[in-house]
């Protein structure tokens, strides 16, 4: 098979960082080829320059062995080449045809178009009726709209960036078997991933790419989700172990019966959730973003008096109407799923973002004044502790990498003794290697009777550290699963809402 | 060939210039100043001189000075708790205004009073009026989430016109050919001078006082980190559970005593007594004090006393040039600019693409 597209020497650097160095390898016609990395290791940077989104300094990109000068997505779309990010840009009131028909750059009738779609939806297994409201679409489902739009410009090559972040189990086994449709009938998708056993399921070929350089790019045959990371990251990441056979008793928290009735559209209603925690356990909740993660987060938070029926009981104490001052004093710890500007201020010193969350600590308080001695000697102690890579204290937090300030906030809050953590997306946005820790952390910490509630997308996530899991769809929260021997299957439908 | 102006922010400002950013306004301020002169065909070098120097040349001028530096530089320490904290009162003018009536109104009412304890209950009620017109804002903002620049901008002028009614009504004083003015305070509510024969108040010493107590409050309280925090982030103020309707409250109060007791001070010290015009916009001008200062107490002390030249100097060069003393605001106008634009550039870099 011939190349259809030819990466020659792509340099594009931002200031401070290079974000694609000396970039070459070659993308064969008719295949998947995913693209491997960690956060900030140039994937995203080198798809937009063949989509024409951004400019490289230097380098050429052939297709079809000819020089090609993209210097706008148009350009792009013209040369075959067409896009699906990660962030959908669809109008929620218009329907999906009306959609559809705003990304066509010829002129063609609603009627003629309704047709073209149906026939790419039919054959192809897109489920979606052409005359709903994007707002009514769940997210696989208006990813589906996305897809459809893009091959209604009979593409050569598709981009897809993360595509399955936000997809149940179900819809993603249903997105591949669609690509791998697609593919053979001439189709090239470049796929960009870093979750490792996606890549080894649907793709052909892997480019891996490591600090803006290629590291290699090879056939998927013979590896396995192992020798991938390890490629990935050039160092083997060692596996949090969680011993999930501990004899649990007392009850630390409870939620029962929790509902809201928000006349809100943008928010979701949360439907009679019970959620019993004992100590020492990890409590996950998994489900896809957007079913009422945040608004239960903010009830657990309580930093705006949202409204509420039902009781949250932390240690047989009823803290419906306490504020997030006297739940912190409590020793309920948070970390929200925002870093910098909710559970950190960019724009201060790492000293004072200790005090942002530890102000109901008397021991930094003489009065009305700040012991800023006490508050230094624990940043220290945090930094030393989780291995945080900063030269001080007095580093403002907005310059530290995300994994970094992660381990920094969840430090902070792990030093404070709570008997509850509440975790928001732990892991999300960061390097694996911090990713490792943070997961190896937060099961020591269970083990030495901590209770800890993780709310998450990320499945693997959740699975690696969890006792129990529960899904959030759509406001309701299904049963527990136990994670030792957990039923996949029955997990991703759960993820999807079926469940009573 | 389309030229598009980009604008891009700075992943790195430098902290530096922020704090240097006010002298290369001033800087700026002066250079196209002197264009000014040159359209009205003055030297800008003599008129500069007169506009700047000559004001400040004896020490009845340096009196002057304080005198003019002292309510800007009150109120603007004032305001700068509402400005770290994100609320922009802009309406200090009305809460001098009513400090002025409700302190001045208790040396009116006590007028034949020779106690000791008058000034001070006259400086506590200045202090007091200046906090109440000041809370209604903060309410309107907490309860009903009005935008604190419109209400506190328009409280400004219901304050003048009560201060109107009561000059030309109930207080005006009998024995002033019916001038729209009260009677002169008694002497016991007169501020005390500083030197015999100068006009320069103990009021210096409550500006030094106050900005001491605002750089305590700033770097070493939990009341100042709070503010800190809640400019910077409100989500991150919720996150530490702090609550921001209470801080909009305190900051709201504490700018409105500041302002109330600079109109205090006017009154009882270099006027005497309440009449239409008690300020030449000191309320409006402590702004561009605030602003100029960075937020910095020491900052906004120097500020204001730069203010207070060019309140001095358009009335000098009203005299000697003959030329209208709006002159002095044109060059407040031009500070501010050019302090805001140092610091857009400062923070964006902007290019053509």
């Amino acid at each position: 098979m011939q190349s259809i597209v030819e990466f020659k020497n792509i340099f594009k650097s931002y200031p401070g960082v290079i974000a694609n160095d000396d970039v070459s390898f070659n993308i064969k016609e008719q295949s998947v080829h995913a693209i491997l990395g960690e956060n900030g290791a140039g994937k995203s940077t080198l798809v937009k320059i063949l989509y024409g989104h951004v400019k490289p300094d230097s380098g050429e990109i052939l297709i079809n062995s000819d020089l090609a000068i993209i210097n706008s997505p148009s350009t792009a779309k013209n040369l075959g080449i067409n896009m699906v990010f990660q962030h959908f840009s669809l109008f929620e009131s218009l329907t999906v045809a009306e959609n559809l028909i705003l990304g066509m750059n010829e002129n063609i009738s609603l009627t003629k178009l309704k047709d073209k779609s149906k026939t790419i939806c039919d054959k192809y297994g897109f489920n979606l009726n052409l005359n709903s409201p994007i707002s009514s679409l769940s997210v696989g489902q208006r990813q589906s709209v996305e897809i459809v739009r893009s091959l209604l410009n009979n593409p050569k090559i598709l981009i897809m960036d993360e595509p399955t972040s936000v997809l149940t189990p179900d819809e993603i086994s249903n997105l591949f078997k669609i690509l791998k449709n697609l593919v053979k009938d001439g189709l090239t998708v470049i796929f960009i991933s870093h979750k490792l056993e996606e890549i080894i399921n649907l793709s052909d070929y892997v480019t891996i790419m490591r600090n803006g350089k290629v590291v290699s790019t090879i056939s998927t045959q013979n590896e396995d989700p192992e020798t991938l990371g390890y490629k990935m990251l050039g160092y083997k990441v060692s596996k949090a172990k969680q011993v999930r056979d501990i004899n649990f008793s007392k009850d630390i928290f409870n939620i029962n019966n929790l509902s809201t009735q928000s006349k809100d559209p943008f928010t979701i209603n949360l439907n009679t959730i019970d959620l019993n925690l004992k100590k020492g356990q990890i409590f996950g909740i998994a489900g896809v973003a957007g079913n009422g993660q945040k608004e239960l987060m903010e009830i657990l938070l309580n930093e705006n008096d949202y409204e509420f029926s039902g009781d949250i009981i932390f240690k047989d104490l009823n803290i419906n109407n306490l504020s997030t001052f006297q739940r912190k004093s409590l020793s309920i710890s948070y970390v929200t799923e925002e870093r910098l500007g909710h559970s950190a201020v960019p724009e201060m010193s790492l000293s004072e973002n200790i005090f942002l969350s530890m102000n109901h600590k008397r021991e930094f308080k003489k009065g009305d004044f700040i012991n800023f001695e006490k508050i230094n000697s624990y940043a220290s102690d945090v930094i030393k502790n989780f291995n945080v890579d900063t030269p001080s204290y007095n580093v403002k937090a907005g310059k530290l990498s995300g994994g970094n300030l992660q381990k920094f906030i969840i430090g902070r809050e792990i030093m404070s003794n709570p008997e509850l953590l509440i975790l928001s997306q732990p892991t999300w946005g960061i390097d694996a290697g911090s990713e490792a820790f943070i997961k190896k952390t937060i099961v020591e910490l269970s083990q030495k009777g901590v209770s800890i509630i993780i709310i998450s997308h990320d499945l693997d996530e959740l699975l690696d550290v969890c006792h129990q899991i529960s899904v959030l769809y759509e406001g309701s929260l299904s049963n527990p699963l136990n994670v030792e021997n957990i039923n996949i299957t029955k997990l991703g439908k759960y993820m999807g809402g079926l469940f009573d | 060939m389309v030229f598009l102006i980009r604008v891009q922010l700075r992943e790195d400002y430098s902290n530096l210039i922020f704090y240097l950013s006010p002298l290369v306004a001033v800087a700026l301020t002066l250079f196209f100043g002197s264009f000014i002169f040159l359209i009205l065909d003055l030297s800008p070098i003599e008129s500069f001189k007169i506009f700047f120097m000559s004001p400040i040349s004896n020490s009845y001028g340096i009196s002057e000075l304080f005198v003019k530096a002292t309510p800007l530089a009150i109120i603007a320490l004032g305001l700068s708790y509402c400005f770290k904290n994100n609320i922009y009162n802009i309406g200090a003018e009305g809460q001098l205004t009513m400090g002025a009536i409700f302190g001045g109104g208790i040396g009116l009412l006590f007028n034949d009073s020779t106690s000791v304890f008058l000034l001070p209950l006259m400086i506590l009620f200045g202090a007091i009026g200046g906090a109440f017109w000041a809370t209604i804002p903060a309410i309107l903002k907490t309860k009903f989430n009005t935008n604190e620049i419109l209400t506190s901008l328009m409280l400004t002028y219901v304050a003048l016109f009560i201060l109107d009614y009561f000059v030309v009504g109930p207080w005006k004083d009998p024995a002033g050919y019916g001038l729209p003015k009260s009677m002169p305070f008694p002497d016991a509510g007169r501020l005390p001078v500083l030197f015999d024969g100068l006009r320069v108040h103990i009021g210096v010493y409550f500006a030094i006082i106050i900005c001491f107590i605002t750089y305590i409050v700033y770097n070493k309280t939990l009341f100042g980190f709070k503010l800190k925090v809640s400019g910077l982030s409100s989500k991150a103020s919720q996150y530490a559970g702090f609550k921001y309707k209470n801080l909009i409250f305190y900051t709201f109060i504490i700018s409105g005593a500041c302002a109330g007791l600079a109109g205090l001070f006017e009154v009882s010290g270099p006027i005497g007594l309440l009449y239409r015009d008690i300020s030449p916009n000191y309320g409006f001008t402590a702004i561009i004090v605030a602003f100029l200062g960075r937020l910095n107490p020491f900052g906004i002390i120097l500020s204001s006393l730069l203010i207070a030249l060019t309140y001095l100097g358009a009335e000098d060069a009203q005299l000697f040039l003959k030329i209208p003393s709006a002159v002095g605001f044109v060059f407040q106008g031009l500070v501010l600019f050019f302090l805001l634009g140092t610091d857009f550039l400062n923070k964006y870099r902007v290019f053509i693409k």
